[in-house]
């Protein structure tokens, strides 16, 4: 199918993409970054937009940068760009590993960063690096910018905590000098992750010093599994165990693609197999 | 009716002017409005890749890709690729391997492998089985095609040293669309 009929524009700052969102406020506008997911919605008219809002000409909202022990990645930035990124593997490799997991290598030539969090697919891989990264996302309105915490952004499937007339444009990520893993389990490579793990451990002395894991399909916003934090943090790590503590209480719906039962069985070995590849690799780097 | 963009874009090193609507795929401007018709429509949702073509050198999926996005951009597809009766070497390949059988998914599998050989002249087959994933094959198995691909990748290192600068021959043409 085709799109119906919309308007567009290509604004080249991000005050006047804002100012746009807020002019056509009553034509249900929607930003189009990549295209990669709202393009396909529009194509099936899922989604029908009155007016596009194209950010591909505002050139503050493309490009990775170091600010101190922060990597800031602007929000129009092409997966395939942070795919390549030297600063993103050796600042932020959790990153640099989920990446090769969205889609394939001409999704993420279109696809950006800040599309993919900003649609918050409940599928999706970047929204749990996000939150296992602790990311600051930050958003530009009307009444100025602000930073919202990834624990906070992420609100339902396709839902977050941007407002109408906000616009997401830039992801901010601390430096991670521990070890890392993303692990997923989907039906092909490249397809949507039935369940992924993205994994963060740093060790010391034989014990975990710091532990962050973030769960994707196992409920409908990526989630963190504190209990499996709580387990590992200050132990010698037991990936079995902080795996079983990852699931306890988890009811995931089923669908399609996955059971209830699968998506917790999924859940307990991909955290487990996560843990053992971010311990493994936080006690290379020491 | 939505008001029309007036978009220029380079196609196969000529460049073309047109008034599109913002809804217009690039896959329908490439067939439709220029009448190339070598790039295929399968899916509609970007999952299949037979409508993939090179935009700014990187491979696109131009089903879920407005033309107005691709305004100033230079965009190759596979009509681009032979010059005059001599093939492309991936296109002799993949007649020679027979790396096609019903040739639906054969145009973006030819300008998928021209990114992967043009990032990595030297790739292992197990690289072009993962570059190609990308794009599904109904016929074949992949195997023919990863062979074809494979060979290309050794007569375009022999016969033309490879230079990213290089246009390709189908690229040097610069007249207008009457």
């Amino acid at each position: 199918m085709k799109p119906p009929p919309f308007r567009y524009a290509v604004p080249t700052t991000v005050a006047e993409a804002v100012g746009l969102l807020v002019e056509h406020a009553d034509a249900e506008p929607r930003v189009l970054a990549g295209g990669q997911s709202l393009v396909p919605l529009m194509n099936f008219r899922l989604a029908q937009p009155g007016h596009l809002i194209d950010l591909r000409r505002v050139p503050e909202l493309d490009g990775i940068r170091l600010d101190g022990d922060t990597l800031v990645i602007g929000a129009m930035t092409r997966q395939s760009a942070v795919e390549d990124s030297p600063e993103v593997a050796l600042v932020a490799p959790l990153l640099a590993e989920a990446v090769g997991f969205v889609a394939h290598r001409p999704i993420r030539n279109s696809g950006t960063i800040g599309g993919s969090i900003a649609h918050a697919d409940p599928a999706a891989e970047l929204p749990a690096v996000a939150l296992a990264l602790d990311a600051e996302i930050v958003a530009v309105g009307p009444d100025g910018t602000r930073s919202i915490p990834a624990a906070e952004f992420f609100r339902g499937p396709f839902s977050t905590a941007l407002a109408p007339d906000e616009l997401l444009t830039e992801v901010r990520l601390p430096h991670w000098r521990g070890g890392h893993a993303f692990v997923e389990f989907a039906r092909t490579h490249g397809s949507f992750a039935i369940v992924a793990v993205a994994a963060l451990v740093e060790m010391a002395d034989g014990r975990v010093a710091r532990a962050s894991i973030a769960l994707t399909g196992v409920a409908p916003v990526p989630i963190r599994a504190a209990a499996a934090e709580r387990a590992l943090e200050g132990a010698v790590p037991d990936a079995a165990a902080a795996a079983d503590a990852a699931v306890e209480g988890l009811a995931p719906a089923s669908d399609v693609h996955a059971g209830s039962a699968s998506r917790v069985q999924l859940a307990r070995v991909h955290v487990r197999r996560a843990i053992e590849r971010a311990v493994s690799r936080a006690q290379d780097r020491r | 009716m939505t008001e029309k963009h007036r978009i220029t874009v380079t196609v196969n090193g000529r460049a073309h002017r047109a008034e599109v609507e913002p809804r217009t795929l690039l896959v329908d401007f490439l067939r439709d409005e220029l009448g190339l018709k070598g790039t295929h429509i399968g899916c509609e949702h970007g999952v299949c890749g037979t409508c993939t073509v090179l935009l700014d050198g990187r491979s696109i999926r131009s089903c879920i890709t407005f033309a107005v996005q691709a305004d100033q951009a230079q965009i190759r597809t596979v009509e681009g690729l032979a010059s005059g009766p001599d093939l492309h070497p991936l296109q002799d390949e993949f007649w020679h391997k027979q790396g096609l059988q019903c040739g639906y998914c054969t145009p973006g599998m030819l300008m998928r492998a021209c990114e992967i050989l043009e990032q990595n002249p030297d790739p292992t087959p197990e690289q072009v089985r993962e570059g190609i994933a990308s794009n599904l094959c109904r016929c074949t198995g992949y195997q023919f095609i990863t062979e074809a691909v494979v060979a290309a990748a050794g007569r375009m290192r022999n016969e033309h040293p490879w230079d990213p600068t290089r246009p390709t021959a189908a690229t040097t043409v610069s007249e207008e669309r009457p």
